[in-house]
């Protein structure tokens, strides 16, 4: 990692969010990648990887729900928190952001409805 | 699930874009002009063209920017202290736009408040280095190796990769004809434009050729402040000043508040106050405290400037087809130059696009942005004159280092004072919440507290710690 790279260095395995803590920010990669987790009764299943630019754990800035997945370095990464409150503060004066959010957050609806359609099709 | 780019947002928002058939709107073909390539305007491009992407309007952007920011000193600078603040940073990400290592010099971890009475490290509360010491050019004089990127340069290219288009030319008059601004350029042509956006700060002549529109906006009160840029070796400058902003409150007279920013090689001194001067600049680095804080080696000054600030917000940066923004319309006092100018030109840029260019679309959509920071500056004055207050008794200048610097030893401690001074000298929060956190009884308490063990010490009962 070079001098000047904002955010916090993560080592290769480390997690970055665990499922089931509380969060109050979200996330954006700024370099490496990380790969989203989540734990089920037959252990843990591969969800997705995030590269640069990406951005995770924003649902803890609209509820107050637990983290639903662990999302950790997949190799060293680098990721920026953003607060919940400087976003939201932001969102209050300019609500176009949230409509970027919320283009994301529909988006990967999308790619779950997807998936399990597929699934679905697999068993049948 | 990335930020940046959604095409779509059209649908989100199209609804809402006014009457097409009015003459106050951006049509397929319209051409805007964007005097000052620094972040206002650029910050302005970039949203204007996307947004006008998104709902598939056709427009033609032009940046005036006679500088070109590859140049190093005066040439291509644009005098600004250069932190890009911790919520701005946070707020970009969220944007999509991630500054990348190339554009930051120093990554900063820490505030140092330093006073006569002592020392303390304001850790981020966030244990992250989310604020940027960056050059908004090519650095100062000297800088030619230079192996980071310009801040200015890099919007510019965000700018240009979404369509916008510069002109290296210096704009020497605006005139009002058939109901549109024209623009006359140092060759003697004459464009017109269905929207002239001003980023051009409060260190440029253009300004003043604005009076003459109809919409008659007038230059905003203005004080200088003091650049200076020393040159010593990177890990000297790491050694002295690791990675964090040192801040001093001194009780030099006028003086209200400086600060030393590690840059790579260089460090900047930076100085804000009343009528500026050589005396007062002198004053500062024969400060013992500040020349403990100065690398040995570091070489006189190899770059400085005087530049004027916006001090008072304009009561209309707005007209039919004209709008000022960042440093030019509004920008909150003293601190955060860089964010305002963000906030204030994709307030511009969404208004321009979706509302219309008419002084009355500014005025409901654009304007509340802009009185917002001026409405928290009003509040930060209030501030800044309580903390020259407190900052004149050595008695509460022993209360508040001591506050701090009991907080910071003991990392389960409610941070009152720690946050007040990092939200106040990192620009991070607004200045109505530094406000409040200074109402809250928690700090009310333990400044009391704090000035009483200020007394006794003073009268020799006790110590500092």
């Amino acid at each position: 990692m070079g001098k000047g790279a904002l955010g916090k260095v993560y080592a290769d395995g480390e997690d970055i969010v665990r499922q089931g803590d509380v969060g109050d920010c979200m996330f954006v990669v700024q370099s490496g990648r990380v790969e989203v987790i989540q734990a089920t009764d037959s252990g843990e299943q591969h969800l997705a990887f995030l590269e640069t630019g990406d951005f995770f754990g924003e649902m803890a800035v609209f509820e107050k729900e637990t983290r639903s997945a662990t999302v950790r370095a997949s190799g060293e990464a680098r990721a920026l928190k953003v607060d919940k409150k400087t976003l939201l503060r932001r969102i209050k004066e300019d609500p176009l952001l949230a409509v970027n959010l919320l283009q994301t957050m529909s988006h990967r609806i999308r790619d779950l409805n997807a998936g399990m359609a597929g699934r679905g099709a697999d068993r049948s | 699930m990335r930020l940046s780019s959604q095409s779509s947002v059209a649908d989100s928002f199209s609804s809402l874009v006014a009457d097409e058939g009015s003459d106050l709107t951006l049509k397929d073909g319209s051409r805007v002009a964007v005097v000052g390539g620094g972040p206002a305007g650029s910050f302005f491009s970039y949203f204007l063209l996307k947004m006008a992407e998104a709902i598939d309007l056709d427009i033609d952007v032009d940046i005036y920017e006679p500088r070109s920011f590859k140049h190093c000193g005066p040439a291509g600078c644009n005098h600004c202290g250069g932190i890009v603040s911790e919520s701005l940073v946070q707020i970009l990400a969220a944007e999509g736009i991630n500054l990348p290592p190339e554009v930051v010099q120093r990554e900063i971890e820490s505030y140092v408040v330093h006073m006569d009475v002592g020392s303390v490290a304001i850790q981020s509360p966030s244990g992250e280095q989310r604020i940027a010491a960056l050059y908004r050019g090519n650095g100062p004089r000297e800088g030619a190796e230079s192996p980071w990127d310009s801040f200015d340069g890099y919007l510019q290219g965000m700018a240009t990769e979404k369509g916008a288009r510069i002109v290296r030319q210096l704009i020497t008059d605006v005139q009002w004809r058939e109901d549109c601004p024209w623009l006359i350029g140092a060759d003697g042509e004459a464009e017109a434009y269905d929207l002239v956006t001003v980023a051009s700060g409060v260190n440029s002549n253009f300004l003043r050729l604005l009076e003459d529109l109809p919409a008659g906006i007038k230059p905003p009160k203005t004080t200088r402040t003091y650049i200076c840029e020393f040159r010593s070796t990177p890990d000297e400058v790491l050694r002295v000043l690791g990675n964090s902003m040192h801040v001093f409150l001194l009780t030099i007279p006028r003086l209200e508040f400086a600060a030393i920013i590690p840059k790579g090689e260089f460090v900047t001194v930076v100085m804000l106050g009343d009528e500026l001067d050589q005396e007062m600049v002198h004053a500062f680095l024969r400060d013992p405290v500040v020349r403990k804080c100065f690398p040995t080696d570091a070489t006189p000054c190899v770059c400085s400037c005087s530049p004027l600030i916006n001090m008072g917000a304009r009561k209309r940066p707005f007209g039919d087809r004209v709008v000022l923004i960042g440093d030019s319309g509004v920008t909150r006092l003293y601190k955060d130059g860089i964010g305002a100018a963000f906030r204030t030109a994709k307030a511009a840029a969404s208004t321009a696009v979706i509302q219309g260019v008419s002084a009355d679309a500014f005025e409901k959509h654009y304007w509340p942005t802009c009185r917002g920071i001026a409405n928290d500056n009003a509040i930060g004055k209030v501030i800044f004159g309580t903390t020259g207050l407190l900052k004149a008794s050595k008695i509460s200048r022993r209360g508040i280092m001591r506050m701090a610097s009991r907080e910071q030893a003991s990392p389960d401690a409610p941070r009152h004072m720690s946050s007040l001074l990092w939200n106040m000298f990192t620009g991070s929060a607004p200045y109505k919440e530094i406000l409040q956190g200074a109402l809250h009884p928690g700090f009310l308490g333990n400044i009391m507290v704090n000035l009483a063990a200020g007394i006794r010490s003073s009268n020799g009962k006790g110590k500092v710690p």
